[in-house]
């Protein structure tokens, strides 16, 4: 089962199973700090495995807001490229994480 | 209206002047299998391409890194990062993992009973790598292996 947001690149992968939530990207598993929905979100995602067809799309209900705002800003083609440089070096969340890591390795 | 990513993605790369995007479409249908028992007897993985890590691992590096990482099932929010050379799509994860990387959800639904078992260790990955030829050859194949290893029944697979 692949729980996804972003519906056409889902489908171009032809999965066996898709759930659907409409939200923008990096909120697959449900909306920031609602534990409820998030829960919800993936027990409906859960319930897919017992489909006998293939290629079938669950739509979850969920709506992120009452406007179209954020698709507008997920279309917006004019925003440049707004990825990381690309190198290998590691990238943390927090400088405390590389010293924890770089302990960890060497421990 | 469904966002259609594929064409706006394709669109503003055109627009800076790079090469076109290979996106990738299946040409077959998928393996399809249904389930050889219900799911509250089933065991249970997860995949994230969110570049999920817990504290004390090693963090993605944004070069076509197609490392993997196996993250406990008892890993709490507050102890799991991220790293995906698309930042901009990381504010809500980073500030509460489940919303992308669900295993707090995961792990209730367990206790509940819904899911069977989980498998010890949830698998991570950063999906922004730019080769489906590194992705084909050198990250599925250490995905399939782990998950054979944990003798999964079914995944659930969480790109972002």
């Amino acid at each position: 089962m692949i729980l996804g947001s972003a519906l056409d690149i889902m489908q171009a992968a032809r999965p066996p199973r898709i759930t659907f939530l409409d939200y923008p990207l990096g909120h697959s598993s449900g909306r920031p700090g609602d534990k409820a929905e998030q829960l919800a979100v993936v027990r409906a995602a859960l319930a897919g495995f017992d489909a006998t067809r293939t290629e079938q799309v669950n739509s979850l209900p969920y709506r992120w807001s009452g406007n179209n705002d954020w698709r507008q800003q997920a279309t917006d083609t004019s925003s440049g490229d707004q990825r990381q440089p690309r190198d290998e070096t590691p990238r943390y969340q927090f400088e405390a994480d590389r010293l924890q890591a770089e302990a960890s390795q060497t421990a | 209206m469904t966002v259609k990513y594929i064409d706006a993605i394709t669109d503003r790369y055109n627009q800076l002047g790079y090469d076109a995007y290979r996106w990738f479409h299946a040409d077959s249908p998928p393996a399809f299998a249904a389930m050889k028992k219900p799911l509250k007897d089933a065991k249970l993985g997860m995949l994230g391409t969110s570049g999920a890590y817990a504290v004390g691992q090693i963090a993605y590096h944004y070069k076509d890194d197609t490392s993997i990482r196996a993250i406990s099932k008892h890993t709490q929010d507050r102890d799991l990062r991220f790293a995906h050379i698309t930042e901009n799509y990381l504010p809500g994860g980073r500030s509460d993992p489940n919303c992308i990387f669900p295993l707090a959800s995961l792990r209730q639904l367990e206790s509940e009973g819904v899911v069977g078992e989980l498998a010890d260790e949830m698998l991570s990955c950063m999906g922004g790598v730019y080769s489906q030829r590194r992705v084909r050859d050198e990250m599925l194949p250490a995905v399939i292996e782990k998950f054979e290893a944990q003798k999964v029944d079914a995944v659930l697979f969480v790109p972002m």
